[in-house]
């Protein structure tokens, strides 16, 4: 166990659910506590889940490419909840499209999120950015 | 003649059931009215006579069991932290345990809650919050607001273990009973109620009964006195071995009690589960419904809903009849609407066809519908029990009423129900014999007896 707990979950009515069951098995095996929702997750839940178990982040997928309109309002909401420091990870096909990726990125961090992952991303990639980002020391 | 006897101290009547276990059979009823205030045993003996008059002077009873929900019942202020996680577990298994929930607070406790608590004088307080390992301000926080007022109740600290003893020192050092146990929740969305609903049980056989003024009757009976809706649900359970799935009421002057015994999961394949899966076994308590002491709570809900003025024009009751029958209810809340009364029988009925509605509402799940790329798709939240085949229905004001069936379809789903996942179509079994608190406190000694009474005396409407 690393010592960080991590929301997962897929936002929206989306209900891809089997990279959420690779994500889930790969982050527990790399030691993080998983509370993971699975699909068809709604923010309210996100954010309930994160203040009940005292999550370090939440980590959302999306991939039907309404990531957008799912996601906004998510950091205000956390906010809310007094979860202003809880980091935000989100990756997928969030956009319909071919958008380019860094105009992807851009709206995503500029709506709170703190990494934001094309579809594809090695899984590897990303815990090693969430180790920087709690500073944590890879074994 | 050897019989088991089966006691209820209820708020108003107490109840006795006496049972021949050879004959199979109920041998005599008998009600007198409950003495708390006095000497309870009073209550009783004019009862117990009652009986013995019907049965015979060399009448022995073998086993006596009671159940009590007299003196304000099994007082509860449950706590958790967010409303639909903690806080909600909580109250299930309080309710589970047969208290009588007066108040389910989330978050922070504040100084309004506070006072509250100091005022209602609750049996118990529970504290929960925080998934194991989770949150850990709100338990410490509502501990040492919990620490601090004025009431002599016990607490039961069931939240996040990484701080539970900690909690629990602040309440003991203020002079409280304090009992830790089990998380309620200890992993995210898992329901962990048992280990509370045991503790609750403990400090009701510990505190509660002589707290309650019932030790004379506690040293006549042969087991530990047990709350009234503890009984009841436990004779829900062992019905359900033998109906299958079913829901039961009890319609009370300060409750409604709802019961359900069934797993409730989605009926179909694209509907999704959300929230805390509940147990199987599932009480829900409604402290502002009910025919007498809570009837202007009751009344307030129904404004609220439809309008008082378009409930009695869509009854057909007449405005000042209906005020009329609520003085006469709140000077002598024992009061049926019989004899010189009967005229206001069809009030009486409608206020308890709106009781189980509101009831039956709060107890479901419900059902939404989403639109997604791989069409559309349902989340549920709570229990399905659209197939319900049974449903029990007890308490005086179904009981005595004139027309128990039309009040008890207000359990069924209707056209303005929308999304409420209520029964379509049940058989509805009436206890018009007043045996299921009683049948559940055989149901410990005597299970096959139990179920066979109910059977028996059930009357399907």
């Amino acid at each position: 166990m690393n010592g960080l707990t991590m929301v997962l979950g897929v936002i929206g009515a989306d209900v891809h659910a089997v990279g959420n069951k690779i994500l889930n098995h790969i982050f527990t095996e790399a030691g993080f506590k998983v509370i993971n929702l699975g699909s068809m997750v709604t923010q309210k839940e996100f954010v309930e889940a994160a203040v009940e178990t005292n999550a370090h982040m939440i980590l959302v997928s999306s991939l039907y490419g309404h990531g957008e309109i799912d996601c906004k309002g998510l950091r205000e909401k956390c906010n809310e909840a007094g979860l202003e420091n809880i980091k935000l990870y989100v990756g997928g096909n969030l956009v319909v499209g071919k958008t380019d990726f860094k105009e992807v990125e851009e709206k995503f961090l500029a709506m709170g999120f703190d990494r934001v992952y094309p579809p594809g991303v090695d899984p590897e990639i990303s815990i090693g950015h969430i180790y920087e980002d709690f500073d944590v020391k890879k074994s | 003649m050897e019989l088991l006897l089966l006691c209820d101290f209820g708020s108003t009547y107490t109840k006795l059931v006496a049972v021949d276990p050879k004959a199979k059979k109920i041998a005599a009823t008998a009600k007198s009215y409950t003495t708390i205030e006095t000497d309870v045993t009073l209550g009783y003996e004019l009862a117990l006579n009652e009986i013995t008059k019907k049965t015979g002077k060399n009448t022995v009873f073998t086993k006596k069991l009671a159940s009590s929900s007299a003196a304000g019942g099994l007082k509860i202020i449950s706590s958790g932290l967010v409303p639909d996680l903690t806080a909600k577990a909580s109250r299930l298994a309080a309710a589970s345990a047969g208290a009588k929930i007066i108040k389910t607070y989330s978050y922070e406790l504040t100084a309004a809650e506070e006072q509250y608590i100091n005022y209602a004088s609750p049996d118990i307080v529970l504290l929960s919050g925080g998934t194991d390992g989770g949150n850990k301000d709100v338990l410490l926080h509502n501990a040492r607001v919990v620490a601090r007022t004025t009431g002599s109740f016990a607490v039961i600290i069931a939240g996040n273990r990484s701080v539970a003893e900690q909690a629990a020192s602040i309440i003991a050092e203020n002079g409280k009973e304090v009992v830790i146990t089990e998380n309620v929740m200890p992993d995210f969305n898992s329901l962990n109620i048992a280990p509370v609903k045991d503790v609750i049980r403990e400090l009701f056989i510990k505190n509660i009964i002589s707290a309650k003024g019932l030790d004379k009757i506690q040293a006549i009976m042969d087991m530990d006195i047990i709350p009234t809706p503890l009984a009841v649900f436990e004779a829900c359970e062992l019905l359900s071995t033998d109906f299958g799935e079913l829901m039961a009421y009890d319609l009370g002057g300060a409750t409604t009690d709802v019961y359900s015994m069934a797993k409730g999961l989605p009926a179909q394949e694209n509907c999704f589960l959300q929230g805390i899966p509940e147990p199987f076994a599932k009480r829900t308590v409604e402290g502002d419904i009910g025919m007498r002491y809570s009837a202007e709570a009751l009344i307030a809900l129904i404004d609220e809903e439809q309008g008082l003025q378009n409930f009695c024009t869509k009854n057909n009751i007449d405005f000042s009849a209906f005020n009329k029958w609520q003085d006469i209810c709140k000077k002598s809340p024992g009061v049926l609407p019989v004899d010189e009364y009967a005229s206001y029988q069809p009030i009486d009925e409608a206020l308890a066809k709106a009781a189980i509605s509101l009831s039956t509402n709060r107890h479901v799940g419900t059902k939404s519908k989403v639109k997604t790329l791989a069409g559309e798709a349902f989340l549920q939240e709570g229990k399905d029990l659209t197939k319900i085949k049974h449903i029990i229905a007890s308490g005086g004001a179904v009981i005595n009423a004139k027309n128990p069936r039309a009040i008890m379809e207000a359990a069924f789903y209707a056209p303005q129900d929308l999304n409420l996942l209520k029964p379509f179509k049940a058989d509805i079994w009436l206890d018009s014999a007043n045996c299921l608190s009683a049948a559940g406190l055989l149901s410990r000694i005597e299970p096959q007896l139990a179920l066979l009474l109910m059977k028996d005396n059930f009357d399907k409407i």
